[in-house]
């Protein structure tokens, strides 16, 4: 059966490996909220300028695998130029793109961000007509409307569905080891190399991953009981 | 721009190959989906019990760890058999490793989806055929799978856009599918920007095909439903 004695040797490398995983993850998903609020208005409103120029972007990142994307940051931009010039001249911008960690995180950032948006676009869409009209009839301008009614109201109603997205983004988050990260798959790769223990390694990653899984699912189900109390079937 | 062209028809190879992962995997999944949904909705507790631990352990693990550990693992117990019974052990195939781990994932998630989509059909919908004299099988065929598929298509696509993407990372266990080969082109022509961006052109329009296709099955099963307008 398993070797404890490999995995306990090897624990330091699966916590450093989880702790680069979680920070990915968690820099990842608040750049991609944070992006996506502004997106998500632009997105569902009735410009279909606006709206079809969010969308074109979304469907690009939505359309393709998160590796090729980040593959094509991370290796792809250096085979311009104008790049690898800004590296010798020691620009301190174009200098984060030969970062691993800054290029999986724009990459993940840019992938969550088109997803996020999606889904806030749609729970926004679906704003019961009645709410917009009373915060009309109240005085409210556009933007105290998206403020106050808009926004706070579809957030709740996004949970479920944003859940999920978290979910995907750290299981997703799993590729980094493509551009040399050693995150929690790739702390399991260094110890299979290591020991030649493809059951120890990749197991205990896998429960690793289950486990913050596990523990995110827990606190989505403690935010719906919070937040979207009021939609329960009532008993 | 001559390099381009030089190594344009492998990409195009690889992509067919992409394809060839996903389709395979995409049978194998609905089989092992079926398969499930009918152990989850069993009223056996041995068959339900199984079938929840399998969706549940899939879908809280990466499918790279999955694939790494199936890739990896299954070539050492290749080894350990052929220890021994002292033959020469083989190579573990890097495409039945990756069609078999992405085809073994996404089998946990089309579990769920026809799970709720036979979930959907209304029970009397059964009893009626029942009462018509039909057996197990004809149910089944003539009433329940026609009917689960309109609920379940939404789902099937979603599933099918997934496991597509997912595909890219067969190229993490060495299969030469493209982009692993765009990969190779980058580093020889030192473009690999020009030929990434041909590979995430590719997924798009593989993306996009199926997007439309997926509707036009929609529209197809749904064919007799009434949608509610305002």
């Amino acid at each position: 059966m398993l070797d404890f004695a490999i995995i306990i040797d090897s624990l330091p490398d699966f916590a450093r490996g989880t702790l680069l995983s979680l920070q990915l993850m968690a820099l990842s998903l608040l750049a991609g909220f944070i992006a996506a609020l502004p997106l998500a208005v632009a997105r569902s409103s009735s410009s279909v300028l606006l709206s079809r120029s969010v969308g074109f972007y979304t469907y690009i990142f939505r359309g393709t695998p998160m590796l090729v994307q980040l593959l094509l940051i991370y290796y792809g931009l250096s085979q311009f130029e104008w790049m690898q010039r800004g590296w010798e001249e020691g620009n301190v911008v174009l200098l984060l793109f030969r970062e691993p960690f800054f290029c999986a995180w724009l990459a993940f950032a840019l992938n969550t961000t088109a997803y996020t948006t999606e889904i806030f676009a749609g729970v926004f869409k679906n704003t019961p007509l009645g709410e917009i009209e009373a915060g009309r009839a109240a005085g409210m301008t556009h933007f105290t409307l998206l403020r106050r009614i808009v926004i706070p109201a579809g957030l709740r109603r996004a949970i479920p569905t944003y859940s999920n997205e978290v979910i995907l983004m750290l299981q997703g988050s799993a590729i980094a080891s493509a551009v040399t990260l050693v995150d929690l798959t790739g702390a399991a790769r260094y110890v299979y190399s290591r020991h030649f223990a493809p059951f120890e390694a990749f197991i205990f990653a896998g429960i690793i991953y289950m486990v913050l899984t596990f523990f995110l699912v827990g606190i989505f189900r403690f935010a719906e009981l919070r937040w979207l109390a009021h939609l329960r079937p009532r008993s | 721009m001559s390099e381009i062209v030089e190594y344009f028809p492998a990409i195009l190879q690889g992509s067919l190959l992409t394809l060839k992962v996903a389709l395979l995997s995409l049978v194998l999944a609905v089989l092992l989906g079926l398969t499930g949904a009918a152990a989850r909705l069993s009223t056996t507790r041995w068959l339900r019990f199984p079938a929840v631990t399998y969706t549940t352990l899939i879908r809280g693990m990466p499918d790279l760890v999955l694939m790494l550990l199936v890739f990896y693992g299954g070539q050492l117990i290749i080894n350990d058999i052929a220890d021994r019974f002292e033959i020469e052990p083989f190579d573990l195939d890097p495409f039945v490793a990756g069609v078999s781990t992405i085809g073994f994932i996404f089998g946990a998630y089309f579990t769920e989806t026809f799970r709720g989509a036979f979930m959907a059909v209304p029970s009397g919908q059964m009893e009626a055929a029942r009462a018509y004299g039909m057996n197990r099988w004809q149910v089944f065929q003539r009433i329940l799978f026609p009917q689960m598929l309109r609920h379940a298509l939404p789902g099937i696509g979603n599933n099918w856009q997934v496991l597509l993407k997912s595909t890219a990372i067969v190229s993490m266990i060495g299969l030469t599918d493209m982009t692993l080969l765009a990969d190779q082109a980058g580093r020889t022509t030192h473009q690999p920007f020009i030929f990434y961006s041909i590979v995430a052109a590719i997924y798009l329009i593989f993306t996009a095909v199926s997007g439309w296709g997926i509707v036009r099955l929609e529209r197809h099963y749904s064919v007799g439903v009434r949608r509610a307008t305002l």
